[in-house]
């Protein structure tokens, strides 16, 4: 028995051509990237979100207006606004207003005429006053007023000879109803209304400096002139609205993506430690997000502005940034630890610690990517959320600081006036409605792609 | 995105549509049981808000809302303008205003002023709103309460007018040492400090309002929080208070000119600060006023309201800091500053309100002056709009100061108005001059706090009158004067304000006034921008409501529902 | 159970004072103080003030005599509404806020859940894209304009019909709340129907769905008990902060509905720094919001079986 030695023993032969490959070996985060590339609807999602970014990055160097640069003459212009105007002289007060030459041969004000070209510079108005008035009230409005109320009282005139009024207040290039009201020595009151057409208008000086002719330009006042185009209007102080949309992305977009991977991130250590530890450390953790919950975030977002000393002329959105990261993260915190409680107690998880798996390792390639959909959907959601928390502060008064906009903002600004100048809100409410969109879909492609537990279904 | 695959209905337990439709029956049917229940304890919530819409001509009812709740309703302490108004409705004083804005007789009959003496004489025979009769002593009472150290009332130096005010508040004199005295059950008399010719008017301010002695005792020191802790004397009385809610006037029987009263109630059934949705109420019906914004105009116009115009009294100006260590205290920067401002443009063209007036002088036009209007008597010198000049002072500046660009701070509060004049004065400021404006902008307590600190270089500010005199406009930029939050100090200023407090002769005292306007302008104490007027809108049949500057506004209390058609 | 729901309880109340402590030390950095009005306060009414309120006194001190306070559940007078305790303000205002929350969360539970359900069910189907475009809108557009948009709706309808079939604003019925519920509930509803579908995507490929059903466990009794009852547990995790951030923090809501809740209270509480509201309503917030989490475990525990508590 003694002859069976190491040299009794052949060597087996590898197959090595039996292990061969037919395809390359994919890493989790390729096979991912491949899922992503092939549904079409994440990939679409994703070019939105991209392109949003790009938007903001580089919309505001090379579109042609300024976010901040006021046209007091063409306050909340929808895009589309007539954009011719007609060149005007300066405007210069009215001295040489007509004297009273005759009567009204009522007692009403008669025969309203308009001195000079309305325009919204001014309009300037002279009637036939009558005899027997104490007063003359002014009125404009944008309907016909027929027998109704005259509208917007714009100015009363004492005695009896007053036979003109220039009216300079907030005129636009639209049709205007104007009535003069006699009130007369009996008591009564009685009005004329006539319509008048109002002109856009500008002075040389102003168009020059805003570009709109050369500066060696010889128009002669009566002229018109056609300024650029606002595609999407402009907003109550004549900036605009394009170039405030891409600058108030950067804000919101900052906000809205970079405060919720903050805190989702923060969330997602901290809950899936918690969780996977469990016990005593658990239950003090846990406790310790309750505690941060429950912090005031109104408060607490005031202490950050002054801890981070946010002076005059800083946007405000550092302060705000840290207070979402600080008070945000509990939530999804307990989300991923409700997870993990669960995912700890599945046979795989026991299986690979029995292999010898290190917890990290545990954590990493078994528990997170077990709960990536949830924390997707909740990012997802967070992204939105965020970007309301910034509106909610500017309806409040504790957004961003004037003159930079975000959307939440322009949001506010524009729900005020809805009814009259709805491209205000639509606008912006767009923007976020399909940034906020990308993000959803583009959640549910990854999710898609990145869920273990989804790709088992398939 | 409508893409169907096979794969969803693998997906898919079989009957669990079914099933799940089942639960969605349960679930409306609970939640209709749900619905039920929390509205029976809604209700026990106390609170109501169902109203009988705007007018009713049958209950002379009108249904209004209010801004804010009044945080409380003892005169001696409220300071804001809703308390006012309402204590405007259910209160009175020695003297009131009537419909017309004139003084006329309240709780006195007839009254004397000299220059330092007052002597009212009381109506007899009227009774509080529990039956207690009105007397001097009431009067009294409640003036030391208001000045009483332990009060704290921060309106105490409306008091200060009469001898001894202002050492009991400090604490330094005992409150039994304050120039009021009842001389009998009818009579009050009071001792000034200094002529004060507006005196008068001064008693129809609320903090002058008496204060039934053993009524405000029985109350253990809840005066004034809920509505069985009031005792009345105006034309209505509080019927019920639900807090943050509603509160419900009634007409009070026991008032002495209750035939000139003709609503049966006031009912504030909603208590909401949103412009939009003050609007909303009024165009559905529910209430019979509502205040009109820039922003809400168009909408107005469209509906064919009945629109009307108010002036509300205050003057809306840029404080500049004057504290040495501030740049703003160069006059070459200011002297820049005020021939670029543009009033004018500021009310046309940014604020667009009608009603509302390009500011041209810290005394509005409304103010009395010597038999006609201040303003008329003594029109300021007019500030005209130069760029060029701005510049040549700017350059100015710079060299004085040795700096090549010039960075100021305005602070202004966080509401929208404020918002838009800080944006539209940051794009002129660097426009014209090339200085750069930050904005620094904070919310109510902290704008206040750094006002007071003298923590900015502009600031946005306004003032409301007090009392119906040039002095509540013409000693704010005294150098004693607290509110002179910019710590402007001319001597001269000073000297003039003096000569008006020391006289009672109305000549001496506007041509005093008329050199503090012509000195607040020339050394660029502020930069004007606007006096207040604001539009609202009112249901057509509601006649005699008195909107006014000074005083409780708007008030009702003489108001009268026309009847429909007529 | 009981053991552990009392430990849960006695760490609750360290939470609550951690949180009181943490406010309190935050509000006295904030500058601005309540006394400070439009009107300068001449230094005497000042010192005044601070005396009745107790501001003179040091901060510790004044922490030592909140903390006496807290514990006896007094958290003193407001500082606005002079003559009112912050717990009469509480006890009026929180029952018209946690009406308000209680029915927005039912509509966003019950209508998460169904909306989750549905499109789970029929997914990429025309209910499920329905859905998700509403869901969309429920979530891109932020609650004021909601509110806003709402509240018009309400006028025009109103107007159309020529009588009010729901008030524009106000408080006190039925009626008044269901829309400013549903405006407020609209956020989260969003949020768990996605949150929900995710789940029950998850869920129905699980091994126990399988074995359930290839033991012949009655189709519908596998999706009840199983697919639905596991689908549920997310949403309810996330369900336990959202009622206390609901009940409590509609301001948005209450104040363009003009509902006298406490959302509203504490929003003016800080723009006024009225310290006693904000400590006050804090606390209060606090204790509430733990209670919720401690029950949403407890919870938990009860609905999932494998969740043990320890």
């Amino acid at each position: 028995m003694s002859d069976i030695g190491t040299y009794s023993f052949k060597r087996a032969q590898v197959e090595l051509d039996r292990e061969e490959l037919s395809r390359p070996s994919l890493s989790y985060w390729q096979d991912a990237w491949m899922r992503i590339r092939t549904n079409r609807r994440t990939l679409a999602s994703l070019i939105v979100v991209v392109a949003m970014v790009v938007i903001a990055a580089v919309g505001p160097s090379i579109w042609r207006f300024e976010y901040d640069t006021q046209d007091l003459n063409q306050t909340s212009k929808p895009p589309w606004a007539s954009r011719t105007m007609t060149v005007v002289e300066p405007y210069s007060p009215w001295l040489d207003r007509p004297e009273v030459t005759a009567w009204s041969s009522t007692s009403t004000p008669a025969d309203i005429q308009v001195v000079g070209l309305p325009s919204i510079e001014y309009v300037r108005l002279t009637w036939l006053p009558v005899r027997s008035a104490v007063k003359y009230f002014v009125f404009r409005t944008i309907v016909d007023p027929e027998d109704g109320p005259l509208g917007l009282p714009l100015g009363t005139l004492v005695g009896a000879s007053s036979n003109t009024y220039e009216d300079r207040i907030d005129l636009e290039a639209r049709t205007y109803w104007y009535s003069v009201a006699a009130t007369l020595t009996d008591g009564t009151t009685t009005a004329t209304t006539t319509a008048i057409e109002v002109r856009a208008a500008t002075t040389l000086a102003q168009a020059i400096e805003s570009k709109w002719v050369e500066p060696d330009s010889d128009l002669q006042p009566g002229e018109t002139l056609k300024t650029p185009w606002h595609p999407f209007g402009t907003d109550y102080l004549g900036r605009d609205m394009l170039a405030r949309l891409m600058k108030g992305a950067q804000i919101s977009l900052f906000i809205g993506i970079v405060a919720p991977l903050l805190f989702i991130l923060l969330g997602v250590v901290y809950g899936s430690f918690a969780g996977f530890i469990g016990g005593k450390v658990d239950a003090l953790l846990m406790r310790f997000a309750d505690f941060v919950v429950a912090l005031p975030f109104l408060l607490f977002m005031i202490l950050f502005k002054l801890v981070f000393g946010i002076g005059a002329g800083e946007s405000g959105i550092l302060p705000m940034l840290v207070a979402l990261v600080l008070l945000s993260w509990p939530a999804a915190a307990r989300l991923v630890r409700g997870q993990i409680l669960q995912i700890r107690e599945e046979g795989y998880i026991d299986a690979s610690r029995l292999l010898g798996t290190k917890t990290p390792r545990l954590i990493l390639r078994h528990m997170i990517p077990n709960t990536m959909g949830v924390i997707l959907v909740s990012f997802t959601f967070a992204v939105p959320s965020t970007i309301f928390t910034e509106a909610f502060l500017s309806f409040i008064g504790m957004g961003v600081e004037p003159p930079i906009p975000s959307w939440g903002s322009m949001c506010n600004d524009g729900r005020k006036t809805m009814e009259t100048t709805p491209h205000e809100l639509i606008f912006p409410a767009i923007f976020i409605s399909i940034t906020v969109l990308a993000f959803n879909i583009l959640g549910d492609g990854l999710r898609d792609a990145l869920d273990a537990r989804m790709r088992s279904t398939e | 995105m409508a893409e169907v695959s096979n794969e969803a209905v693998s997906n898919v337990i079989p009957g669990s549509g079914k099933q799940l439709l089942r639960y969605g029956l349960y679930a409306v049917v609970g939640f209709l049981v749900m619905l039920f229940a929390l509205g029976q304890v809604a209700k026990c919530t106390g609170t109501r808000s169902s109203s009988i819409g705007a007018v009713d001509a049958a209950t002379g009812t009108i249904t209004l809302n209010l801004t804010q709740e009044p945080p409380q309703l003892d005169s001696t302490k409220a300071t804001d303008q809703v308390s006012g108004m309402i204590l405007g409705h259910v209160m009175e004083g020695l003297l009131r205003y009537d419909a017309n804005d004139n003084l006329v007789a309240g709780v006195a009959e007839t009254w004397s002023l000299t220059e330092t003496d007052a002597t009212f004489t009381l109506k007899q025979g009227l009774q509080w709103s529990n039956g207690a009769p009105i007397t001097a002593h009431d009067f009294v009472f409640s003036w030391r309460k208001a000045v009483d150290p332990m009060t704290a009332s921060q309106y105490a130096f409306i008091l200060y007018f009469i001898e001894n005010a202002r050492e009991i508040t400090s604490g330094e004199k005992p409150v039994e040492s304050l120039g009021v005295t009842a001389v009998d059950d009818y009579t009050l008399q009071v001792r000034l400090i200094e002529p004060t010719p507006f005196f008068l008017s001064l008693t129809a301010f609320p903090t002058y309002f008496p204060i039934n002695q053993a009524f405000y005792e029985s109350t253990e020191g809840k005066y004034g929080a809920n509505a069985e802790d009031l005792v009345y004397n105006g034309p209505f009385t509080i019927a019920q208070w639900v807090h943050n809610a509603n509160v419900r006037l009634e007409k009070n029987q026991y008032y002495w000119n209750k035939d000139a009263v003709h609503l049966n109630v006031i009912d504030y059934a909603y208590i909401l600060s949103d412009a939009n949705a003050i609007i909303n109420l009024f165009e559905s019906g529910d209430i019979a006023q509502a205040g009109l914004n820039v922003e809400l105009v168009d909408r107005a116009l469209r509906n064919r309201w009945d629109i009307r115009q108010h002036v509300d009294g205050s003057v809306f100006f840029i404080e500049v800091n004057h504290r040495e260590e501030r740049l703003t205290s160069n006059y070459n920067l200011r002297k820049a500053l005020q021939y670029v401002n543009d009033p004018s443009e500021l009310v046309n063209k940014v604020i667009k309100l009608p009603g509302n007036l390009p500011g041209a002088s810290i005394f509005p036009v409304w103010l009395q002056g010597v038999d006609g209007k201040f303003r008329e008597e003594f029109p300021p010198t007019p500030l005209v709009t130069n760029h060029d000049k701005a510049r040549e002072h700017y350059a100015m500046a710079l060299e004085e100061l040795g700096l090549d660009q010039i960075t100021l701070v305005m602070l202004s509060g966080d509401n929208p108005s404020a918002n838009k004049q800080s944006e539209y004065y940051q794009n002129k400021y660097a426009k014209v001059l090339g200085l750069e404006l930050k904005l620094d902008r904070q919310i109510f307590k902290q704008r206040l706090q750094k006002m007071t600190d003298g923590d900015f270089d502009l600031v946005l500010a306004g003032w409301g009158p007090d009392y119906n005199d040039a002095l509540t406009f013409g000693d704010l930029f005294t150098s004693w004067n607290e509110n002179n939050r910019g710590r402007f100090n001319n001597p001269e200023v000073d000297r003039q304000v003096d000569i008006a407090k020391n006289s009672s002769d109305p000549q001496t005292r506007m041509e005093a006034f008329a050199k503090v306007q012509e000195l607040l302008n020339e050394d660029v104490a502020i930069l004007n921008n606007y006096e207040r007027g604001s539009l609202y809108v009112l249901h057509p049949q509601v006649k005699g409501v008195a909107r006014r500057s000074v005083g409780p506004d708007p008030d009702f209390a003489f108001a009268y529902i026309e009847d429909e058609g007529t | 159970m009981v053991w552990y729901t009392v430990k849960r309880l006695i760490q609750g109340i360290i939470t609550v004072w951690f949180i009181a402590t943490a406010t309190f030390w935050a509000m006295h950095q904030v500058p601005g103080d309540p006394f400070i009005g439009e009107k300068a306060v001449s230094p005497e009414v000042e010192a005044n003030l601070k005396a009745r309120w107790g501001l003179d006194k040091p901060a510790y001190e004044q922490y030592a005599i909140f903390l006496v306070n807290m514990a006896r559940g007094d958290f003193g007078i407001s500082f606005t509404q002079e003559s009112r305790s912050v717990n009469e303000i509480i006890q009026e205002r929180f029952p018209v806020s946690a009406i308000l929350g209680i029915l927005a969360i039912v509509f966003a539970g019950l209508g998460g859940v169904l909306y989750g359900a549905l499109t789970a069910l029929y997914r990429n189907q025309w209910p499920d894209v329905i859905i998700i475009l509403l869901v969309i809108i429920g979530i891109s557009v932020p609650s004021f304009v909601f509110a806003s948009v709402g509240q018009l709706v309400l006028v025009t309808i109103n107007q159309i019909l020529g009588f009010t079939l729901l008030p524009v604003a106000g408080w006190g019925d039925v009626a008044h709340m269901l829309v400013p519920a549903l405006v407020l509930g609209l956020g989260t509803m969003a949020f768990l129907t996605r949150l929900m579908r995710s789940s029950m995507l998850e869920i129905v490929s699980a091994d126990f769905i399988r074995t359930a059903r290839s033991k012949g466990v009655p189709a519908a009794q596998v999706f009840s008990r199983h697919q639905l009852r596991n689908a549920v547990l997310p949403v309810i995790t996330v369900l336990g902060p959202s009622v206390a951030s609901i009940t409590t923090g509609g301001f948005v809501v209450e104040n363009i509905f003009g509902i006298p809740g406490l959302g509203q209270s504490f929003v003016l509480a800080v723009q006024q720094s009225d310290y006693g509201v904000i400590m006050g309503t804090t606390v209060f917030y606090g204790a509430f919001l733990v209670l919720m989490v401690i029950i949403v475990d407890l919870l938990y525990a009860w609905i999932d079986p494998r969740v043990r508590l320890e």
